[in-house]
């Protein structure tokens, strides 16, 4: 049903259009002088009619499901609702959903099989006055359309800025997906902040998640301290800023200045390749190869080395980001104007000279805002270390110990059986929002400096 | 007084001193044979102009003076260029060291982003040429003060070269250049950013350091060309048509090229 209703949809625009396309052509036969091709008068009905209807049937397809719910659930006997909340509330509707779906469990009440019938009725009943109501928008605008045909007018104008008014809203739209997105994790996190005091979470030292499920079960209180995860962040993102950038810069100066361009004809598309290896596969790296030479080499130098190590994560996240800092400094490096190259040559300098005392530092600010984008990766970067970092939450910067990361968190936090409403999966908003904000500032920062230094050369 | 300047008065003893001999020199590009068998002989203490219309091969010739042209991938040079009688392009000879006695200065303004004072320092402190930091003081103070920037600057050496004007970035770059107390100074168009204030003040710039530099400039102001040089050089199409006295170049050419050129015909 709905799939045609699409297709009426479109023979209902492409009809307006050459309804338009004729008339038009009709007036000028006739020998009226037209204003636009008669192209344009096709095409304005064809927009006219194709955007409202397409319009109504989201909204009506996006809402039908809640409305049809709602009917449904308030025709429920009042006996059986009474004092119930919305989770076995929502167990009842999802019973009685499956039943009109054809599936049942043994047999269900007389009441279940009776909303289901309603259910099932409500939904067609629904599609048919979807159609009805299509066929309505699709007739009024062709109509609308084809009072508008004459010959002064402006059909040309008229199609473009049903554009125009398209394009605005598409860029409205990923506006409003933003704020969506950054709303909802507000919200939740607000939600968190009630059940657990924000200085808690901000200051807290120990963090253990686990809540008791039951009553009487022995387990801790759950402690929600931020700090312990922050840090473990903080480490592996450390350690793989020591890996990257130097050799990130490193083989850009290489290929930017010194390389022959055979040899940077071979290396540039080899780390390109790096970089769009994803990121599951760093973690393999990191678990299958990495984790286990790092045990063997503390093993024979007597180091006690956890199986989950955050070096292991750090040094391959490191080399994950090799490729993204060594390109980010190679177009910086590259962005420094021949004229200053030649300047220091002509002085005399050798060219390790001109590359150190000219041209890097000419492109450190876009080198510096490579990098910090380069760390909001590292903190925000999760396979990599779900796969080779730890799950517990430790006050430790041992880069030999096992530490958790505030992304891992949030994936276990989530997985398996959730309900909304403790703190516990709560919790996972507010680690979420610590790492936007924080990501947030740093990448605001690195913009800057990258504009800034733009407007020096250009 | 240091060394240089002893042996920059020793230099300026010697007038009419043969300095650049260059004999048959080639340059392609690739394919593109850009300077054809190109001979001239650029004497000490002495301003040489070159001149042509464009594309003629005159800022080619300019950088093989002080091998510029290696650091052009697709560039090859063949010929022979003498400095004080050695081959520059001998195997023996280290390019850096070259350009440390020849120096250049380029059509656009190309002051390094530090401060004013780093700019000059520069090339100086690259060679080790100053002993203590106050000896450093008067070759910034005496580089600047005979680019004519000294007055304009002297407070504020430590802003960024960047910051100055156009031609003020010139007048630095030249500053920069003489820094390091070169025996010859290229300038390629130096003048084509500046107003006609700073050019005046260029050019005498120019002939005051005739008396320590052999200068050789690329212009395409032919009056220019006639007020700051003693010997002109024309080119054409990759070809040295013509080079001799300034004076007799531009007021009795023996080549029909030479004086079109000279009289607006071609170019
Ligand atoms: N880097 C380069 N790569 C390839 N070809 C070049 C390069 N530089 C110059 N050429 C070529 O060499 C020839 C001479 O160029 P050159 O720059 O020496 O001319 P010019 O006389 O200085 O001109 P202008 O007065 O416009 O500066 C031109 O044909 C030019 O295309
Ligand atoms: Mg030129």
């Amino acid at each position: 049903m709905t799939l045609f209703a699409f297709l009426l949809l479109f023979a209902g625009a492409i009809f307006a259009y050459t309804l338009n396309l004729r008339a038009a052509q009709s007036i000028r036969n006739g020998g009226g002088n037209l204003h636009s091709l008669t192209s344009f008068h096709g095409m304005y009905a064809f927009l006219l009619v194709l955007i409202p209807a397409f319009v109504f049937l989201l909204v009506w397809l996006s809402f039908q499901g809640t409305v049809i719910n709602a009917l449904v659930q308030r025709s429920l006997p009042a006996d059986v609702t009474a004092g119930l909340e919305s989770g076995p509330l929502q167990l009842i509707m999802a019973e009685i959903a499956s039943i009109a779906g054809g599936r049942m469990f043994g047999t269900p009440d007389e009441w279940k099989l009776a909303a289901a019938d309603r259910l099932v009725n409500l939904r067609v009943t629904s599609q048919w006055l979807m159609v009805a109501f299509l066929l309505a928008i699709i007739a009024g605008c062709i109509y609308v359309a084809r009072k508008r045909v004459s010959a002064t007018f402006r059909a040309r104008q008229g199609a473009e800025s049903i554009v125009h008014a398209l394009m605005v809203f598409c860029s409205v739209v990923a506006v409003f997906v933003t704020i969506g997105i950054v709303a909802s994790l507000v919200f939740e996190t607000f939600r968190f902040f009630q059940m657990v005091p924000w200085y808690e979470f901000v200051f807290g030292t120990v963090w253990e998640p686990q809540i008791p499920i039951r009553e009487d079960q022995i387990a801790a209180e759950g402690a929600f301290g931020l700090i312990p995860v922050f840090l473990g962040t903080l480490v592996i993102t450390v350690i793989a800023m020591i890996i990257a950038i130097p050799v990130g810069l490193g083989s850009a100066i290489f290929l930017n200045e010194f390389a022959s361009p055979r040899f940077r004809s071979i290396v540039k598309p080899v780390l390109e390749v790096l970089a769009g290896v994803p990121t599951v596969v760093y973690g393999f790296f990191a678990v299958l190869t990495i984790a286990p030479a790092l045990r063997v080499f503390g093993e024979t130098w007597g180091l006690p080395i956890a199986p989950n190590t955050a070096l292991a994560a750090g040094i391959v996240m490191g080399f994950m980001l090799v490729p993204f800092i060594s390109s980010f400094a190679d177009d910086a490096l590259s962005a420094v104007p021949r004229s200053l190259r030649d300047g220091a040559l002509a002085l005399g300098a050798t060219r390790g000279e001109t590359m150190m005392n000219v041209l890097f530092p000419a492109a450190i600010p876009g080198i510096v805002g490579g990098v910090l984008l380069a760390v909001s990766r590292a903190i925000g970067e999760t396979m990599i270390v779900v796969m080779a970092a730890g799950l517990i939450a430790k006050m430790t910067i041992n880069p030999l110990d096992s530490v958790t990361t505030v992304t891992v968190q949030i994936v276990t936090l989530l997985i398996g059986d959730t309900s909304f409403d403790s703190p516990k999966t709560l919790s996972a908003f507010a680690l979420g929002m610590v790492l936007f904000l924080v990501t947030l500032v740093i990448n605001i920062f690195a913009i800057r400096i990258v504009r800034k230094y733009r407007e020096i050369y250009d | 007084m240091n060394m240089y300047d002893t042996e920059r008065t020793e230099a300026a003893l010697d007038v009419k001193n043969l300095k650049i001999s260059a004999t048959g020199v080639n340059v392609h590009y690739g394919q593109n044979h850009a300077l054809k068998d190109v001979s001239v002989q650029i004497q000490d203490n002495t301003v040489t102009a070159f001149i042509g219309p464009s594309g003629c091969g005159k800022s080619t010739f300019l950088r093989c003076l002080n091998r510029m042209n290696d650091t052009i991938d697709i560039c090859r040079v063949d010929g022979e260029i003498l400095l004080d009688g050695r081959d520059i392009y001998d195997k023996g000879v280290d390019p850096v060291q070259l350009r440390a006695r020849v120096g250049m200065v380029f059509q656009k303004p190309n002051p390094f982003p530090k401060s004013i004072y780093e700019n000059v320092a520069y090339g100086p402190k690259i060679h080790g040429l100053t002993r203590s930091k106050s000896e450093m003081d008067q070759v910034v103070e005496r580089s600047l003060r005979k680019a004519a920037l000294w007055n304009e600057v002297k407070d504020r050496l430590q802003e960024p070269g960047t910051a100055l004007s156009g031609g003020q970035q010139q007048r630095l770059c030249i500053a920069r250049a003489i820094a390091t107390s070169p025996e010859v100074l290229l300038m390629d168009e130096p003048c084509s950013a500046l107003d006609p204030i700073a050019t005046a003040q260029v050019e005498e710039l120019i002939d005051e350091l005739r008396s320590s530099f052999s200068v050789v400039i690329v212009t395409h102001s032919m009056q220019q060309a006639a007020r700051v040089s003693q010997k002109t050089a024309f080119f054409h199409l990759g070809s040295l048509v013509e080079y001799g006295d300034t004076s007799t170049i531009f007021t009795n050419p023996t080549d029909p090229r030479t004086e079109s050129y000279i009289t607006g015909r071609i170019g």
